[in-house]
C-alpha cells in the first residue's frame, strides 16, 4: 500500500483530538510547575508527546494481526518483566514499579502490560466466534488477565492493576457475557470483599476510608482530596486564569503536575475549561468507538473497544478523584498528566486503533 | 500477512471473510457502551458543577483561608527606668518561635517539642487548650531562642518538615543580673490557665506573656503596647510569598520609677543573707525610693520559659523568695507602733509632755502582770524618755488610759489596717484592731486587757513594712499621708490624707524619736554623725498571735526586729522602715535603715556639689551590670 494512502487514511480527527488534549495538558503542566523543581516538566512532556507520536506511527504500521499472532510471546515478555520489576526495580512512593534504564530513564512494565492485555483480550474473544460466552472461556480469560493484574497489584500498584479490569469487562460484555455470569461475578465479589479488605495495604485502606469521609483525617490522607476539592471549587465558572490558581501555585494541591493535574486545570480554567476537556475526551472516545464499529473483523473491534474502555476508566477515576467522587489512586489523566510511560502507552494504544482503521479496506 | 492463530480453525482462508467474523453482532452492545460513556461524562460534569458553580464561594473562601496567614508583630515592651532615668529593665532583640495552627499536623507536635527541649505532653495540652480560639492565633513555642534551637528550626523549615513553625523577630526582656529590685519590677511569665479564667486576663490567650508580679504586672497594660499583625500570603510550607497588609505594633510605654537605684542597692546589700524587707519613701510626695524584700530572686533564670524548673523551686522554697514582704508581710510592729500611740494620747489630751509613769519592770492590769522589756524597770519616765528607752510600762499605762478605740482612730488616720494604695499588686492591709473590728470579725466584745498588748504593738495589731514607713512618714511631716507610689507619673497629691495634728504634739514625738538614736536610746548604735537621724526600734514577738503567722511559714519563733527611721528631724525628706525577720532586737534592724539614710544624704551632698544631671550618669553603672 502506498504511503500517501496510509497518511490520508489515518484517523485525523482522533489524532487532532488527542493532540488538543495533550496541548492543554502541557499548558497546565507548565502552569502547575512554574517556580518549582519540576519546572522542566512541560517541555519534557512535549518531548514525550513527540516520542508518543513516533510510537503511534510504529504501532499503526505493523498489521495488528501480526501483533495478535505474537500475543503468546508478548504475554510471556510481560510476565517476565513483571517478575523482573521487584528484583531490579527502584522503590518510589512505597512501591517498586519501575525498571531503571540508565540515563535517568526508567520503564514502567505495568504500562506496557496494558497493551498486551488489550491484544490478549481481543485475540481470545475474537477466536471464540460465538455470540455467547461459555463459563469455561470466561474463566480462562479471567485467569489470563488476572495473573499479570495480581502481579502489578502486588508491586503494590493497585491503581494501575485496576485499569486492566475495564478492558476485560468491556471485552466480555461485547463477547457475549451471560447474565448468569454477571450474577456469579457479583456474588463472588461480595464474598471476596472482606478478604480483599484484609489484603489491602494500610495506606490503601486509609485512602478508601478517606474517600468515604475525607474530614476524618484532614491532615493525613484526606488532605489531598480536601485540597483538590478546594482547588476545583475555587476555580468557579471561568477559572482563575493560567498560573493564577492559588491552590496550584502555592502548592496546597499535592502532585499538581501528575495525579492532580486535572484539579489544577479546573482551578485555573474553571467549569468552562472542564466542559472543553470532557468534550474533547468524549469526542475522542466516540471516534474510537466509531473505529470499532467500522473495524474489519472482531479482533479489530475488540482492540478499539478495549482501548476505549481503558481510556474511559482512566478519565473517570482521575477526574472523579479530583472532586472526591472516586478514591485516591495513582491513575493519571491520559494525555494530560505528566509522565513518559503513560504518554507512550496511550499513544501506542491510539496507534493500535489507527492500525485497525487502516486495515478496514482489505483488498 | 494475516496470522490466524487458532487450533479450532484449521481452515485458514485469508481472502474470504471468516465465518461469523464480523462486527455487526455487537452493534447493540456498542451503542449501549456509548451511553455508558455519555453517562460517565455527565457524572463527572455534575461533580464539577457541584463544586465550581454551585459552591464556588465556599471553596473560594477555603482557598483564601489556605493561603492567607496572620503573623503577629510583637510590640516591644516598655522599658523600666529608675528616677534618674537609668535603665533597670531593657529588651534585647531576639527571635521567638511560634506554632502556626492553620497548617498544624498533629503528628508534628511531638518531634517539634522534643527538638526544642519542651515537654511533648505539655505542648499537646497547649494545642488542645487553643481549640476554642480561631486558628489564626498562633501558639508561642519559645522565646529568646538559643543558637541550637535556631539551628533546629532552620533544619526543619523546608519541605517534608515542620512548616508550622515560624520565627518571629521579637524583643526579649532583660532584667538586672542577680535580681536587683526583683520584687519591685516583677517578671514576665506565661499566662496560666487559672489566670485566663479570671476577668483580669480574660482577653489573653494561652502562651501570652504577662507581668506576673510587681510593676510588670501592675502596669502590664501600659508596658505591653499593642501587638501588630502582618497578613501574608504563604505557600503550603508556610513560607511567606507576599505581604498583603501590615498593622504596625504600638510599642509599650516606658515607665520611670521613683526608685533610686543607689538606695535600692544599699538597701539590698544591707538585707543580704537576711529575711525581711526595707521600704524607703519620701514622705513629702509618697515616692518610694527603695523597696526590698529578702530573700529575692533573679527573674532572668525563668523569664518567658514555660514550666520552668527554677520557678517551681522558688515557689517551694520555705524562705518564700517570691513573697513580697515589703507589702505582703503582716506582722506585729512591736514598739515601732509607740509613736502612733503617743500621738493618739497627746492629741486626745490624755497626757502631756510632763505626764510621768513609774516603771518598776512591769505592771498589773486587769489581774494580769505585764512585763517591761527592761527587767529592773526604767524608774519614773515622761513621754520623751519613754520613747527613747521604749518603756513598755509607760505605754501600757497610757494605752489603757486612752482605750483601744482612740488608738485605732489615730492609727487608722496614719493608714494602718488598710491598704496604702501603692501601685504594686498583692498589697495586704494588716490589722488595726478596735472594739468594732473585734465584734465584726471575731463576734466578740473587746476586753480592756487586750488594749495593753496593742499599746506596745502586740496582740491583734499587724502592719506591713510599707504601712509602717507610710504611717510614720505622714506623722512626722505633721499629719499629711501621701499615697505611696512607685511609678513617677502616678502622682499622689490628690490621694493625700490629712489630719489636724498640733505641731507641739508632733514635735514631742519627733524629739522622742530623735532621742532614740541620738540621746542614748535603744537605737543609739545607728547614729549618723552630722545627720539628724530619728527612729524607733521594735522587737515583736511572733509566737503569741495567730494572725502574725499569716503568710509566714517556718518554725522560727524568734522576735522580729523592726526599725523605722527618718531624717532630717526638722523637715523629714526620707523615711525608712526595715523588717529583719527573727532579728531578735530592733537595734539590729537599725543599721539597715541607717545605711539607706546615710546613702541618701551622701548622694544629696554629691549632687549639691556637682551638676545634678551629671551625677546620674557618673555615680552608678547604668542598668544591667
Amino acid at each position: 500500500m502506498a504511503v500517501y494512502r496510509r497518511i490520508r487514511d489515518l484517523d485525523w480527527p482522533m489524532l487532532i483530538l488527542a493532540l488538543a488534549i495533550s496541548a492543554l495538558g502541557i499548558l497546565q503542566i507548565y502552569s502547575a510547575t512554574l517556580d518549582s523543581r519540576f519546572e522542566a516538566a512541560w517541555w519534557k512532556q512535549g518531548l514525550w508527546l513527540g516520542a508518543g507520536l513516533i510510537a503511534m506511527w510504529f504501532m499503526s504500521k505493523v498489521d495488528y494481526h501480526t501483533l495478535l499472532g505474537q500475543v503468546p510471546v508478548l504475554y510471556g515478555i510481560a510476565l517476565a518483566l513483571l517478575i523482573l520489576t521487584p528484583l531490579v526495580g527502584r522503590i518510589a512512593w512505597g512501591s517498586k514499579r519501575w525498571i531503571p534504564l540508565g540515563f535517568g530513564f526508567r520503564f514502567q512494565p505495568s504500562e506496557f502490560v496494558k497493551l498486551v492485555i488489550v491484544l490478549l483480550v481481543a485475540r481470545y474473544l475474537a477466536e471464540l466466534r460465538g455470540d455467547r460466552l461459555e463459563s469455561r472461556d470466561l474463566l480462562r480469560l479471567a485467569g489470563l488477565v488476572g495473573l499479570p493484574l495480581m502481579m502489578v497489584a502486588m508491586q503494590p500498584d493497585l491503581g494501575t492493576s485496576l485499569t486492566y479490569m475495564p478492558i476485560l469487562a468491556v471485552g466480555v460484555f461485547l463477547g457475549g457475557l451471560r447474565w448468569q455470569h454477571l450474577v456469579s461475578v457479583a456474588v463472588l465479589a461480595a464474598v471476596l470483599m472482606p478478604v480483599g479488605w484484609l489484603a489491602l495495604k494500610d495506606y490503601q485502606r486509609a485512602r478508601l476510608v478517606t474517600f468515604v469521609d475525607p474530614m476524618r483525617d484532614p491532615m493525613g490522607s484526606g488532605y489531598q482530596v480536601i485540597q483538590s476539592k478546594i482547588a476545583v471549587g475555587a476555580g468557579g465558572m471561568w477559572g482563575k486564569g493560567v498560573t493564577r490558581g492559588s491552590q496550584t501555585q502555592l502548592r496546597f494541591l499535592p502532585v499538581t503536575h501528575t495525579d492532580f493535574l486535572i484539579s489544577a486545570f479546573a482551578e485555573e480554567h474553571g467549569f468552562v475549561g472542564m466542559v472543553v476537556v470532557f468534550g474533547l475526551f468524549f469526542l475522542l472516545l466516540m471516534q474510537i468507538v466509531q473505529n470499532a464499529q467500522s473495524a474489519p473483523d472482531r479482533a479489530g473491534m475488540f482492540i478499539c473497544m478495549g482501548v476505549c474502555a481503558l481510556l474511559l476508566f482512566h478519565a473517570i477515576v482521575n477526574a472523579g478523584m479530583a472532586v472526591g467522587r472516586m478514591p485516591v489512586t495513582g491513575i493519571p489523566m491520559p494525555l494530560m498528566s505528566y509522565g513518559g510511560s503513560s504518554m507512550l502507552s496511550t499513544f501506542m494504544m491510539l496507534g493500535l486503533v489507527n492500525n485497525v482503521r487502516l486495515r478496514r479496506v482489505v483488498s | 500477512m494475516r496470522i490466524i492463530p487458532s487450533e479450532r480453525r484449521p481452515d485458514s482462508n485469508i481472502d474470504k471473510p471468516l465465518f461469523r467474523d464480523e462486527t455487526k453482532f455487537a452493534a447493540g452492545k456498542i451503542a449501549a457502551f456509548q451511553w455508558v460513556v455519555v453517562i460517565s461524562f455527565l457524572f463527572l460534569l455534575t461533580g464539577y458543577w457541584d463544586l465550581q458553580v454551585r459552591n464556588e464561594e465556599i471553596y473560594n473562601a477555603k482557598a483564601l483561608q489556605n493561603q492567607i496567614k496572620s503573623r503577629p508583630i510583637p510590640a516591644p515592651r516598655g522599658k523600666i527606668l529608675d528616677r534618674d532615668n537609668r535603665v533597670i529593665v531593657d529588651n534585647h532583640e531576639s527571635f521567638k518561635l511560634i506554632l502556626s495552627r492553620e497548617n498544624l499536623k498533629a503528628e508534628h507536635i511531638r518531634p517539634i517539642a522534643l527538638g526544642l527541649g519542651l515537654d511533648p505532653d505539655a505542648l499537646e495540652g497547649r494545642v488542645k487548650r487553643f481549640r476554642s480560639v480561631p486558628t489564626y492565633f498562633t501558639i508561642n513555642l519559645k522565646e529568646d531562642l538559643t543558637r541550637e534551637e535556631l539551628t533546629f528550626v532552620e533544619a526543619h523549615s523546608g519541605e517534608d518538615s515542620f512548616p508550622e513553625m515560624a520565627l518571629i523577630p521579637s524583643q526579649f526582656r532583660v532584667y538586672p543580673q542577680g535580681g536587683l529590685a526583683g520584687h519591685v519590677i516583677g517578671y514576665l511569665g506565661e499566662v496560666s490557665d487559672a489566670e485566663l479564667n479570671s476577668p483580669e486576663w480574660a482577653a489573653y490567650n494561652p502562651g501570652d506573656l504577662i507581668g506576673k508580679m510587681g510593676i510588670e504586672r501592675f502596669y502590664n497594660e501600659v508596658l505591653k503596647g499593642v501587638d501588630g499583625q502582618r497578613q501574608v500570603r504563604v505557600n503550603n510550607l508556610g513560607n511567606t510569598r507576599e505581604i498583603l497588609g501590615i498593622k504596625d505594633a504600638v510599642a509599650g510605654k516606658d515607665l520611670q520609677l521613683t526608685i533610686d537605684l543607689d538606695l535600692q542597692v544599699v538597701a539590698e546589700l544591707a538585707m543580704q543573707g537576711r529575711r525581711g524587707a526595707v521600704v524607703a519613701l519620701d514622705p513629702r510626695s509618697g515616692e518610694i525610693l527603695a523597696l526590698v524584700s529578702a530573700p529575692s530572686y533573679d527573674p532572668n533564670h525563668f523569664v518567658g520559659r514555660v514550666n520552668s524548673h527554677e520557678l517551681a523551686l522558688l515557689m517551694k522554697d520555705p524562705a518564700k523568695p517570691m513573697f513580697n514582704r515589703a507589702v505582703q508581710a503582716q506582722l506585729a510592729p512591736g514598739s515601732t507602733l509607740k509613736p502612733i500611740i503617743a500621738i493618739a494620747a497627746l492629741e486626745s489630751g490624755m497626757i502631756d509632755a510632763n505626764t510621768t509613769v513609774h516603771c518598776s519592770g512591769g505592771a498589773s492590769f486587769y489581774g494580769r502582770y505585764f512585763k517591761c522589756h527592761k527587767r529592773g524597770g526604767h524608774g519614773t519616765v515622761n513621754l520623751h524618755r519613754a520613747i527613747a528607752q521604749s518603756c513598755d510600762v509607760y505605754f501600757y499605762t497610757i494605752g489603757n488610759r486612752i482605750g483601744i478605740d482612740k488608738i485605732a482612730e489615730y492609727a487608722e488616720l496614719a493608714g494602718l489596717g488598710r491598704k496604702t494604695g501603692i501601685d504594686l499588686p498583692g498589697e495586704k492591709e494588716g490589722v488595726m484592731p478596735s472594739s468594732k473590728w473585734k465584734i465584726r470579725t471575731l463576734r466578740e466584745k473587746w476586753y480592756a486587757g487586750e488594749t495593753i498588748s496593742v499599746a506596745i504593738g502586740q496582740g491583734y495589731v499587724t502592719v506591713t513594712p510599707l504601712q509602717l514607713a507610710h504611717a510614720i512618714g505622714g506623722l512626722v511631716t505633721g499629719g499629711v499621708w501621701m499615697r505611696p507610689h512607685i511609678v513617677r507619673e502616678a502622682k499622689a497629691v490628690s490621694a493625700a490624707h490629712k489630719a489636724d495634728l498640733k505641731t507641739e504634739n508632733v514635735m514631742q514625738v519627733i524629739n522622742g524619736m530623735y532621742a532614740v538614736v541620738n540621746e542614748g536610746g535603744t537605737g543609739a548604735a545607728s547614729r549618723i554623725p552630722g545627720i539628724e537621724f530619728c527612729g524607733k526600734t521594735g522587737s515583736a514577738q511572733r509566737a503569741s498571735n495567730e494572725l502574725m503567722k499569716q503568710g509566714i511559714l517556718g518554725a522560727e519563733y524568734k522576735d522580729d526586729a523592726w526599725f523605722v527611721g527618718f531624717a532630717p528631724r526638722s523637715a523629714p525628706e526620707i523615711v525608712v522602715a526595715a523588717l529583719y525577720e527573727n532579728g531578735e532586737h530592733g537595734n539590729l534592724a537599725g543599721p539597715i535603715v541607717r545605711d539607706v539614710i546615710k546613702a541618701y544624704f551622701d548622694k544629696k551632698a554629691r549632687r549639691e556639689k556637682k551638676q545634678p544631671q551629671n551625677v546620674a550618669s557618673a555615680s552608678l553603672p547604668v542598668g544591667v551590670n
